[in-house]
């Protein structure tokens, strides 16, 4: 498998490490469900995915990365401090 | 028997000797082990896998199920070696297996006697009680008997390596279809790799008696193979099997080196490679099918194609007198090769009714072989025809039921292949690996004109993908024909009828899996082991799939495939690890004053991949605890020199590197004053405690942050996400240091005296400052910092003066009567101190399990704030973290110790807590430890058993305040 850095272009799956969905931090603030569901729930979709990945061995970017799960089609990665969703 | 003037592929002049079970023999350049065997009349080569049976050479590929032997000795031994692709070479030494005492006379061929009670399913059912029998007495005994070869239980050597490849087009398979692609694609522009399992290009044009362009097919594949090659842009890989398709274009292969550059001494004997490809053309070929008639395993019989690539590529006549067995026109090609080298063949026996035979052959049409007979060989063929059965002397029995695009690879990615009524085969379907393409054989293209239009095709369809102009190539002239195949899976009769010759699979095995309802064909599988193993399916599945759809009623599509998973064949192990053993598994990290702890004979112990010394040994000091005593008091009453260069340290900078360091760490570091240090900490977004260390300030806009040496890397990682992800709105980066500055700690009350004979002045920083320093030249960076609870400092240099250094502190502290220590000694101070390490915050402590709930700031948002300020992670009842001395008999804790009151029994319903780390204090005299004890904090002063029950030790123990020596920290203020 291969991912397309967007610093570093398509490099081997070896130089990145996975942390899972993309999701939006909550606003600071104090404990409560949106916390709860930042921290502990996750959906297991068939199909497109949006996960956050670091290319630790590489620029040390943090991607979000497009993945099809049924597919194992990586349909694209940016930056994750680029555009919406992170 | 080798055939005068044939055999395009071997020099009949340059004799080789191999031996085979000890036996000697004459090989020639160019021939497999297979093809020498059966020159020499070798036809018994193996025993099969559950029965014993007698086994010969079946085909002249990779899919080979029956020739299975061991090659080398010692730690070069490598079982289950396909002999059909084993090169020779002088001195080639091969041993038959899964036989005692020996290949002609083996002791369980009784198992063949007993084969009506030990079909499919015999050992699920018969070795069911006693139950603790299984493990330790038949499944040991039953892998004795059944099996392969065996590894010779010395360590191999490190003979292989790894490699990548890119490429824009990888053509898998070298036949005249992937010939084709990879000229095409070449002629467009595109990188091409062109991987060939055997030891040269060509294919079946190989094996065949046939012509490409008005030449010998073989001279034209090897002539269009020379021009690709002395392109640029093309690389010929031979030997090279690709083993498995992943994503994103990414294929395994395996290189095999080539005999004479195996021997060479230090050079590798296969190279793993990992190719890849922007585009892919999957030309494998096709393998022949078997049909399972009655003992169609007996040395003797062979494939049909096998048979014509042993006469025309090695000259090999696989014996005197043969009859030719098929289902479509191989067998008619089979007959002319056998005859035009001058074998005698006594009859063509073709299921088909209504063909004709332009050959002068006896013939029989609609007719099948219904079994054989011979002892340790085929003897005789028995033939039911129109008229009645018919029994033929023979030696070979040539078979073809047709045969079987080798679609593997392009079903490796989850794929199931489609069946083709009129192939009677099944094809890959379409897209079932993004970015290749099927061409040729494997495409169910079966003439020679329709292979080479394919890859054609294919490679102009590469080209076109690739955005290359499109070249103006044509396909050479080349036989065509229809394929006109008659299905045929089984003929029926009496016997046993084999469809996986390498597992010992039978026709009856497959009916009564069947008729035990594993109608699956997953089930099937796994029931009767067909197709497992070295084999994955290559020659048995179909045919046994097809017996499964009748006996269970079904069609073949309906029956379904079993999955292809790579790898397409046996790669070792040691290839794939490859680089990976020892230092290339866990490669060594050194600090700069290395070289020095080693000349002092300190022991350097694993920190990570980092190696720190352990203790420096003096004269006269005879146990570790020695050393380790001495350098406490060393540093307690004079001074110490420890490098602390593996302590993680990342440079943070920008205009809102202070906003940002606020936001990671729970206190606030943006009220810290310029030259100033602040111990931080670090919370998971979950609320424990990720990491803790001091955050120096070096300018405005300018942090230092000091880490753990366990986890610098996940701290940088962390930092790294903060920066980018959560808070991308601030401008502050973040980068790690820790390889560019060496750093020693120099500690003790003389510490400020050993500066001063290092630096050119030294600057009167309070607790908790820091400093710019000159060492002559060389600027360095001083922190007042302690980590024993004296009077401490850490001087940082650039790590090419880290050795230098370390050197020059040292001298200078041994002149004062102080010297280096070791983490030993450095583990000593902070336990007395109470400071804490990885063995404490281990993960799953908060803030507050530590008695730094007050270091969380209420005023700012930071990583970890939201969760950490749950109830549950703040109560009173949680296990805190407290000091413990013994005040019992039993003077000794350990760590790992768990914690009961000192009445209860100690079982897991009355554990209160646990010991992370324990040590004996010289400064105190007795042994203290650190551990987590609930409620902990409101009860110092009572009484609590450790009880360790895996080493037997129970100790009585006083709960104090964590810190014993100086808690009021005066002498590290000083």
């Amino acid at each position: 498998m291969r991912l397309p850095c967007p610093l570093c272009g398509a490099r081997d799956i070896r130089e990145f490490s996975h942390m899972g969905a993309a999701l939006a931090r909550p606003d600071g603030g104090d404990w409560g469900p949106d916390w709860n569901d930042y921290l502990h729930n996750r959906d297991n979709p068939a199909g497109q995915t949006e996960e956050l990945w670091y290319h630790g061995q590489g620029c040390g970017g943090w991607l979000v990365v497009t993945r099809d799960t049924v597919r194992h089609e990586v349909r694209g990665a940016r930056l994750a401090g680029e555009g919406a969703g992170a | 028997m080798r055939i005068d003037g044939k055999g395009r592929g071997i020099d009949h002049s340059r004799v080789l000797r191999f031996s085979f079970d000890g036996q000697g023999y004459e090989g020639v350049a160019g021939d497999t082990l297979a093809s020498a065997l059966l020159a020499n009349g070798v036809r018994m080569v193996a025993r099969s896998f559950k029965y014993h049976r007698p086994r010969g050479i079946m085909t002249a590929g990779s899919e080979e199920p029956n020739a299975l032997v061991t090659l080398g000795r010692g730690a070069a031994q490598a079982p289950n070696q396909r002999a059909t692709v084993v090169e020779m070479h002088e001195g080639l030494e091969a041993r038959s297996q899964n036989r005692w005492p020996s290949l002609g006379f083996d002791v369980l061929a009784v198992n063949d006697l007993m084969a009506p009670f030990i079909g499919a399913g015999f050992y699920y059912k018969t070795f069911m009680w006693p139950r603790a029998f299984w493990e330790r007495v038949y499944e040991p005994a039953i892998r004795r008997a059944a099996g392969l070869g065996a590894l010779s239980g010395v360590a191999a050597e490190d003979g292989h390596e790894r490699a990548y490849a890119h490429c824009d087009l990888l053509v898998i398979g070298a036949g005249p279809a992937g010939l084709m692609a990879a000229w095409a694609a070449a002629e467009a522009g595109a990188d091409v790799i062109l991987a060939e399992e055997d030891l040269a290009p060509g294919g079946r044009l190989l094996a065949e008696a046939e012509e490409v362009d008005g030449i010998e097919g073989a001279d034209w594949a090897a002539g269009l193979a020379r021009d690709l090659a002395a392109r640029p842009n093309v690389r010929i890989m031979t030997r090279t099997s690709v083993t498995g398709a992943y994503d994103g274009g990414t294929y395994g292969a395996f290189e095999r080196s080539a005999p004479g550059m195996a021997a060479r001494h230090g050079a590798p004997k296969g190279c793993f490679w990992r190719i890849v490809a922007r585009r892919a053309v999957l030309a494998s070929g096709a393998l022949e099918r078997p049909v399972a008639f009655a003992a169609n395993d007996r040395p003797g019989v062979m494939m049909a194609g096998a048979v014509r690539a042993y006469l025309n590529r090695w000259g090999v006549a696989p014996g005197q007198s043969a009859v030719v067995f098929g289902n479509n026109d191989g067998a008619h090609r089979t007959v002319a090769d056998l005859q035009g080298a001058g074998v005698h063949v006594a009859a063509l026996v073709d299921a088909r009714t209504g063909v004709e035979c332009a050959l002068d052959v006896p013939f029989y049409a609609g007719a099948q072989v219904t079994g054989t007979s011979g002892r340790r060989g085929l003897e005789a063929v028995m033939v039911a025809t129109a008229k009645g059965e018919v029994r033929l002397a023979a030696d070979c029995l040539a078979v073809s039921g047709g045969w079987n695009p080798t679609v593997h690879l392009a079903c490796h990615m989850g794929a199931r292949p489609v069946w083709d009524e009129s192939l009677a085969a099944f094809l890959a379907p379409e897209g079932a690996v993004p970015g290749m393409e099927v061409a040729g054989a494997a495409a169910g293209r079966f003439s020679t004109r329709a292979c080479l239009a394919s890859g054609l095709e294919a490679g102009l369809r590469a080209a076109r993908d690739l955005g290359l102009p499109v070249p103006n190539i044509t396909a050479p002239p080349a036989q065509d024909g229809r394929y006109d195949i008659l299905p045929l899976w089984q003929v029926p009769g009496r016997g046993r009828a084999w469809l996986d010759f390498q597992n010992d699979v039978t026709v009856k095995d497959v009916v009564q899996a069947a008729k035990e309802n594993f109608r699956s064909v997953e089930h099937m599988k796994r029931y009767t082991t067909q197709g497992m193993a070295p084999d994955q399916g290559k020659n048995s599945n179909v045919a046994a799939l097809a017996v499964l759809a009748a006996a269970s009623g079904r069609t073949i599509p309906e029956t379904g495939t079993t999955t292809f998973r790579p790898p397409y064949v046996p790669v070792p192990v040691a290839a794939m690890g490859a680089g990976a053993r020892g230092k290339g598994f866990a490669p060594e990290r050194l600090t700069t004053s290395h070289g020095a702890s080693v000349v002092r004979g300190a022991p350097m112990i694993e920190a990570g991949l980092w190696y720190r010394p352990s203790y420096f040994p003096r004269a006269g000091e005879t146990h570790w605890r020695q050393s380790c005593d001495r350098e406490v008091a060393m540093v307690r009453q004079s001074v110490g020199v420890c490098d602390v260069s593996t302590l993680g340290k990342i440079d943070v900078q920008g205009p809102d590197a202070a906003r940002f360091l606020d936001f990671v760490y729970t206190n606030a570091m943006s009220k810290l004053a310029e030259g100033r240090v602040r111990y931080g900490l670090m919370l998971r977004e979950d609320g424990h405690v990720m990491d803790d260390g001091t955050c120096a300030r070096l300018g405005a806009a300018h942090y230092l942050v000091t880490t753990t040496t366990a986890a610098a890397g996940q701290v940088m990682r962390h930092l790294d996400f903060a920066a980018q992800v959560l808070r991308s709105d601030l401008d502050a980066r973040a980068i790690s240091v820790t390889e560019q500055w060496a750093q020693f700690a120099v500690a003790g009350p003389n510490a400020r005296d050993v500066l001063a004979g290092v630096l050119d002045e030294v600057p009167d920083l309070p607790f908790m400052g820091f400093g710019e320093v000159r060492i002559g030249a060389v600027a360095a960076r001083l922190f007042r910092i302690s980590f024993s609870g004296e009077l401490g400092y850490e001087i940082a240099v650039p790590a090419r003066f880290g050795a230098a250094l370390s050197d020059l502190l040292v001298a200078r502290a041994e002149a004062m009567g102080g010297g280096a220590y070791g983490m030993e000694a450095l583990n000593v101070l902070r336990i007395e101190k109470g400071f804490i390490t990885h063995a404490e915050i281990h993960g799953r402590v908060t803030a507050f399990d530590i008695g730094m709930q007050g270091v969380m700031s209420t005023k700012k948002d930071f990583v970890g704030r939201a969760a950490a300020s749950r109830p549950g992670l703040m109560e009173e009842g949680r296990e805190q973290l407290v000091g413990l001395k013994p005040v019992g008999e039993i003077k000794e804790i350990l760590a790992g110790a768990h914690l009961f009151d000192e009445g209860a029994e100690a079982v897991s319903a009355n554990d209160r807590g646990y010991v992370t780390s324990a040590c004996y204090s010289p400064t105190l005299g007795h042994v203290i430890a650190l551990g987590f004890l609930a409620r902990g904090r409101a009860r110092i002063g009572e009484r609590v058993r450790a009880v360790d029950h895996l080493r037997g030790s129970v100790t009585i123990c006083e709960v104090c305040a964590p810190g014993w020596v100086d808690p009021e920290g005066g002498r590290m203020r000083g």
